[in-house]
């Protein structure tokens, strides 16, 4: 340890300690922090995605039947209260027909009696005329003067001789009111036949429909089944104008379609088609007004969902930030402690090759060195040996290299066996002034400054002085080798906190490469070729983890290099691996 | 003081044959053992061995146990070990069985000497003491 040529000769240079895989890192968990994300927000939104349309749908439905049903329902109440007046007059008519006779009916005054019976008891009567099997008009009571009119080429004739009875479309008759037709057939025992035909005003129809209690954004109105209003609408038209929308499909059932009124709002509209007269009973509301509640749903539900998916989003990059972070920090401590067993498992195997083959070697270095001693002692005992002093200077050359090898096997030894860790107090400073005094003279020869920047107040550590001479030892050799004659290098013993002390070696001299970094703590590694064993670093490393502390590197070629080792107050044994 | 007797055991018979001749020359009277077992025969046949110088590892019986049973015997014979194959382990081991000393190889002539006077004294000094 104390021979300065042989540690000269295996300094070597160094730099931190970094691993390859650190450059790959970021992008490595960037991809894992995205492919979390996306997984996760793909779990969570997903079902909530799915809940919220199926609610949506869901809702619409139930609204659409709780407020279709009651619109479907009224429909065909008001439909039927339709149809039972209809059948109403038509029994009337029919009945009258029946009761009477051709003659009787005939008969101007009969039928005018009639007539205002049926004004009394039933209401909206307007006229009452009989018309025979030619179509002629053979008696009429009313507004008008009708007698003698004929109806033979007329539909309704055609239909009621044909079907046996009538009820017209809606038409604008007397006083400009809308009035209706209805016409009986009937029949005697002997074949003769003739035509009651009734005239009756549409008042009747307003009061069914406003009997519906619509409020008042809704419509209710008849329309024929070619689309002409046959009572007034309160929207979309008088009586007798044009429906202004498509005719829904014929439907003898309730029916509701959604369509569009000619402003361009959405309604829904209810109807049912009438089996005679050819009538449809319409009820149209707006959607907008039928679904309000639902559009009030929808935006709260709107809302709930986009809460919720900002929330999920913030939890999940937070929970995803923080898984990543812990990955990667225990990926790292991971990496760092594979990195430590291995070097120490390569120190431990390279440790019993060395104390094998120092073994084997000191052996035969000790015959050689007996036998250029007897040599020595041969020559020197010859008085008369000429050429005495250049044998002697032999013997001593070998000798000189037999030192040399055995430096070096007892080197690669104390590296074997290194570490048996004997813990006292110590003063750093004394140990780092001792070390020196090793290589104050070698200074002193090349001109080499070294500042001791000592801190006084550093405290006394537990730990191993031997190991840490060697340490201070090699660090120093690097050193004294990197730096030309007339360089410098400074030692600084340090306070970092309480429970740690450093010292650091700084020198000015040739710096390291990257290469040469990544190696420097490897046994054999040797920043020269073909000098040394490469053992100084890689013993330094072991013995500096192995008392509890660390070593740092830093260096920039063609600048100089720092070698800085942390050490704590009192070394704590390390668990071998 | 009468000459000293030195008993050189080592299974490197070159070794043994040169540093021979140089303590020889020395004046120092050596005789040698290539083993173990032949170092104990030398020591019962010449009971005047004083010194005994011993190799370690050596095949057959090895040093330490050579030792174990010269100590046993002949507890007054100091022991120098001297050998190649030098860990802390045979080192403590040597001094715990009451080794003298012990050097590695390859050492200087004058140091082993030296060590050997060193030995040669303390043991007379405890001859003196108990006579036989
Ligand atoms: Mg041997």
């Amino acid at each position: 340890m104390a021979d300065r040529n042989s540690d000269q000769a295996t300094s070597i240079l160094a730099e931190p300690v970094r691993f390859p895989s650190e450059e790959e890192f970021p992008r490595r968990y960037r991809l894992l922090r995205r492919n979390m994300i996306l997984i996760m927000v793909a779990v969570t939104i997903l079902p909530l995605v799915m809940m919220a349309v199926i609610n949506h749908y869901e809702y619409q439905q139930a609204l659409r039947r709780e407020i279709i049903t009651p619109m479907r329902s009224l429909v065909s109440k008001t439909q039927h209260s339709f149809e039972l007046f209809l059948t109403e007059r038509l029994s009337a008519v029919s009945f009258i027909a029946s009761a009477y006779s051709f003659e009787e009916l005939s008969d101007q005054k009969t039928l005018n009696r009639i007539f205002h019976v049926m004004k009394d008891k039933f209401g909206g009567f307007v006229d009452l005329g009989l018309i025979d099997s030619f179509g002629v008009q053979k008696s009429y009571v009313g507004p008008y003067s009708l007698e003698g009119k004929t109806y033979m080429d007329h539909d309704w004739f055609r239909e009621v001789t044909v079907r046996g009875e009538h009820i017209s479309e809606v038409f604008m008759g007397y006083r400009k009111f809308p009035h209706f037709v209805i016409a009986i057939r009937t029949e005697n025992q002997i074949g003769e036949n003739w035509i009651l035909r009734a005239t009756i005003d549409t008042e009747k129809f307003n009061s069914l429909i406003a009997s519906m209690g619509l409020d008042s954004s809704s419509d209710a109105f008849i329309v024929n089944h070619s689309g002409v209003f046959q009572t007034s609408s309160r929207f979309y038209g008088k009586v007798l104008e044009r429906f202004p929308m498509p005719m829904p499909p014929i439907n003898y059932e309730t029916d509701v379609v959604e369509t569009m009124d000619p402003q361009g709002h959405p309604i829904l509209l209810a109807y049912k088609y009438f089996l005679s007269p050819s009538f449809v009973l319409m009820l149209a509301k707006p959607r907008s007004e039928v679904l309000k509640s639902w559009y009030t749903l929808k935006s709260e539900i709107l809302i709930i969902f986009i809460v919720s998916v900002l929330l999920i989003f913030l939890v999940v990059f937070k929970i995803t930030d923080i898984l990543v972070k812990r990955i990667e920090i225990s990926d790292r401590e991971r990496l760092v402690t594979y990195h430590e067993i291995e070097h120490t498992n390569k120190l431990a195997s390279v440790g019993r090759l060395a104390a094998g083959v120092a073994h084997e070697i000191n052996n035969p270095m000790a015959i050689i060195n007996e036998k250029a001693g007897l040599l020595q002692d041969l020559i020197e005992t010859m008085p008369t040996f000429e050429r005495k002093e250049k044998f002697l200077k032999l013997t001593e050359s070998i000798n000189a290299c037999v030192d040399r090898c055995s430096t070096i096997t007892h080197r690669l030894l104390g590296f074997a066996r290194r570490m048996d860790v004997e813990i006292e107090t110590i003063d750093l400073n004394e140990v780092v002034q001792e070390v020196y005094g090793f290589l104050e003279k070698e200074a002193f020869h090349r001109n080499i400054e070294v500042r001791l920047n000592l801190d006084k107040e550093l405290p006394e550590i537990s730990s191993d002085h031997g190991q840490l001479q060697q340490v201070f030892l090699n660090i120093l050799n690097n050193a004294f080798s990197a730096v030309e004659d007339g360089g410098s290098i400074a030692i600084t013993s340090r306070r970092q906190d309480p429970e740690l002390v450093s010292v650091s070696i700084e020198d000015n001299g040739i710096g390291m490469s990257e290469e040469t970094m990544s190696r420097i703590f490897d046994p054999f590694f040797t920043g020269r070729k073909g000098y040394g064993t490469g053992l100084g670093l890689s013993i330094t490393y072991g013995i500096i983890k192995k008392l509890g502390g660390h070593i740092e590197v830093n260096s920039r070629e063609g600048k100089g290099t720092t070698f800085t080792v942390f050490l704590p107050k009192s070394a704590k044994q390390e668990a071998e691996a | 003081m009468y000459p000293v007797k030195i008993l050189l055991v080592d299974d490197e018979i070159p070794f043994v044959k040169t540093l021979t001749k140089r303590l020889s020359r020395r004046e120092l009277n050596i005789i040698t053992a290539f083993s173990g077992q032949e170092a104990l025969a030398q020591l019962k046949k010449d009971p005047d061995i004083e010194i005994i110088v011993l190799d370690i590892k050596m095949p057959g019986m090895n040093g330490l146990r050579t030792l174990e049973e010269i100590k046993r015997d002949y507890p007054l014979v100091e022991v120098i070990i001297l050998t190649g194959h030098s860990t802390v382990d045979s080192a403590i081991r040597g001094m715990r069985l009451g080794a003298f000393d012990y050097l590695v190889k390859p050492c200087d002539i004058d140091q082993l000497i030296s060590r050997m006077q060193e030995a040669t004294e303390k043991k007379r000094r405890l001859d003196e003491k108990w006579p036989d």
